[in-house]
């Protein structure tokens, strides 16, 4: 797919650590309004790719391009969450000293200067969006709880209702399931889908059943770039990739 | 806009803390002015003028507490603002003294004509006028706050490291206010003050008129504080101290914030240290040891940091305690300090408000469950319906306890 027409696209790019090559010449394209998963063993290089996409960490080369013309390579972690992009981290991380209500708040779509925040009064759209959210993370009733008193399982859908309130274009998502019992997982599942109808969505996830639920096209890195990509059941008959997970 | 923005700053905690403070301004001058000396309510000068101190000490805890309770910055370096505040305000009264000097010149303080110096230093030009050395009591710190977070805030220097440069600032300042070139009278300091706005500096209705100064300053600075802390940027800061990186990924420009709350900071110490210079009557660089700074830490983390009560209890308390012990057992003030902080890290980490709130709200659970384990001990009341005793079992009223809590998964 060219650039142009691309909502994210990925080219060449390479970071390396200390000589240790992260990500190796990876070329990724997302279409707006796809989801996408990507699977990969430990080490492959997605949280390092979610690293460069979300500006915290500098590509060494290659190009990334954000709605096929911002240049993401020049802008800091929030002019990125800005121009809508949303991340949510491998381990949950939420703010514990705030409740779940307030939590969403300082997420939801709004002026981010020091002094629009410092005059805000809460207005009657965002009451009506935040009452949505929380009931569609179903801690309706946990509202007024700080986020430290929530299970873990809890706190992964707290910080996907935080990625909602962003109302990003594109919404990167690490690991939603890990640590989920199997009906919470299903459950997940079920919400990025919804999610993915009015949003692009791309998810990293190790685990197979999960990513099978979301019945989406899969990329499979290793070492740093793409070994391949489609439908799961074709990258699962990919001998590369056999042998990547099997070691064989 | 303003008005929300003040009105937020009010509730009951802040109106028993204006309450108590509106009479601690009203009584002790009264007590001192008003009361005649053989009473037994008389309040003596020392005392107002060692309470004024008080009072500034706790402006300087609630500057600390601002930037490490609220947003994680641990300054190591707040006695440098309160100073340069310090010494705005001693220029002033340097220059008052005019012709009742030692050398009797009517515009070089003595330290000058000691030390043969012909002329002013440009720096010095303004400070004759009141409103020149106000304003520059609050923007010397917080520019030298400015552009000091500036550098540092966008480097992203953060934790231990922001706290040893803070402390080098500080040494810094002192070394350089030692110095007689820097025409702040060195090792001396600025001192032998005469009058303040045409007050003679030593009578005892200018002791309680700076005394009701300090404490006016004090609410009007808590009620900012606490508007900012209750409003949304107060709500962004504690993401700063708890999760930086997580705040900047919603898009947050983190060092804007600390910036901001940075140099207002700076700017309360500053205004602290002006209040200070008056009542103990001299300002010498030994106030930007580093050893200072480090004490108003321990002031707030007595009180308890990230409630603005608790910094101005702790900078209160821990005072008083000072003077106590220092007059009574000189040796052991130092040990008793480190001692107080360990067992405040150790028993109280909370400090001493951030506790007694904590446990308020344990021992109103507690009664909680307590009404509820009573509640369900209870034969249905006979006079109720009798086709319902199931259903008399308070379960919501159960959701709220948070021992309940990990037995809901999320559905």
């Amino acid at each position: 797919m060219a650039r142009s027409n691309s909502l994210l696209y990925l080219d060449g790019v390479s970071v390396s650590f200390d000589g240790f090559k992260a990500l190796n010449e990876l070329s990724l394209t997302i279409a707006p309004g796809e989801m996408r998963a990507i699977i990969g063993p430990n080490g492959a290089g997605k949280t390092t790719m979610m690293d460069v996409i979300t500006g915290k960490t500098r590509p060494d080369s290659g190009e990334v391009y954000f709605n096929g013309t911002v240049d993401l390579t020049g802008e800091d972690e929030a002019s990125i969450a800005e121009l809508g992009i949303g991340r949510k981290f491998q381990k949950p991380t939420v703010f514990e000293s705030h409740t779940v209500l307030d939590n969403l708040e300082l997420a939801l779509k709004a002026p981010r200067g020091p002094f629009a925040t410092l005059f805000h009064v809460i207005a009657q759209s965002e009451k009506k969006r935040l009452d949505y959210l929380l009931d569609l993370i179903r801690l309706g009733p946990k509202r007024g709880e700080l986020a430290a008193n929530l299970s873990h399982g809890q706190k992964q859908w707290l910080e996907i209702g935080m990625l909602l309130a962003q109302d990003p274009k594109l919404l990167l998502v690490d690991e939603p399931a890990a640590g989920m019992t199997d009906a919470e997982t299903a459950e997940t599942a079920e919400l990025l889908k919804d999610i993915a109808n009015d949003h692009s969505v791309v998810v990293v996830e190790h685990d197979m059943v999960f990513v099978r639920s979301l019945g989406v096209k899969v990329t499979v890195l290793h070492e740093g770039s793409v070994l391949a990509e489609g439908s799961l059941d074709h990258v699962s008959a990919d001998e590369r990739v056999v042998e990547v997970y099997l070691g064989r | 806009m303003m008005s929300s923005f003040l009105f937020r700053a009010m509730d009951t905690r802040a109106g028993i803390f204006l309450a108590l403070m509106a009479a601690v301004i009203i009584l002790v001058p009264a007590g001192n002015l008003l009361v005649p000396e053989g009473s037994p309510f008389h309040v003596p000068t020392y005392a107002v003028t060692l309470m004024g101190k008080y009072l500034t000490y706790a402006l300087l805890a609630l500057a600390v507490d601002l930037v490490w309770g609220y947003c994680g910055i641990l300054s190591l370096g707040h006695a440098a603002f309160f100073a340069l505040g310090g010494y705005a305000m001693g220029m002033y009264l340097m220059r008052q003294i005019g012709t009742r000097g030692v050398y009797g010149d009517p515009i070089l303080p003595d330290f000058m004509v000691f030390l043969n110096w012909k002329e002013l230093p440009w720096y010095w030009y303004g400070f004759d006028m009141f409103w020149f050395a106000a304003l520059m009591v609050v923007l010397v710190p917080g520019l030298l706050a400015f552009v000091f977070g500036w550098f540092a805030f966008r480097s992203r220097v953060t934790g231990v490291y922001l706290s040893i440069i803070t402390q080098a600032l500080t040494y810094a300042l002192l070394l350089a206010f030692f110095r007689n070139d820097m025409g702040f009278g060195g090792n001396n300091g600025l001192t032998d003050f005469k009058d303040i706005l045409g007050f003679d500096i030593q009578a005892d209705t200018t002791r309680a008129g700076l005394f009701a100064a300090s404490g006016l300053a004090l609410v009007l600075c808590f009620l900012l504080c606490r508007a900012i802390t209750r409003s949304k940027l107060g709500k962004v800061l504690v993401a700063v101290r708890d999760a930086e990186s997580r705040t900047r990924f919603l898009g947050y420009r983190v060092e804007h914030y600390k910036l901001f709350v940075w140099t207002l900071s700076a700017m309360m110490a500053g205004i602290a240290g002006a209040l200070y210079v008056p009542q103990v009557g001299i300002i010498n660089p030994g106030e930007f040891a580093p050893a200072n700074s480090i004490e108003v830490v321990i002031w707030v983390a007595v009180g308890g940091r990230g409630t603005l009560v608790g910094a101005v209890l702790g900078a209160v308390l821990v005072n008083f305690a000072k003077t106590w012990f220092t007059a009574a057992l000189p040796d052991i003030w130092l040990f008793a300090l480190g001692g107080l902080f360990v067992v405040v890290t150790l028993f109280l980490p909370k400090g001493i408000v951030g506790t007694l709130s904590q446990g308020w709200s344990a021992l109103r659970q507690r009664k909680v469950s307590a009404d509820y384990e009573a509640g369900s001990d209870e034969p249905p009341a006979p006079p109720q319906s009798p086709s319902a005793p199931a259903k008399i079992h308070p379960k919501p009223a159960a959701s709220r306890l948070p021992a309940d809590a990990e037995a809901q998964p999320a559905e």
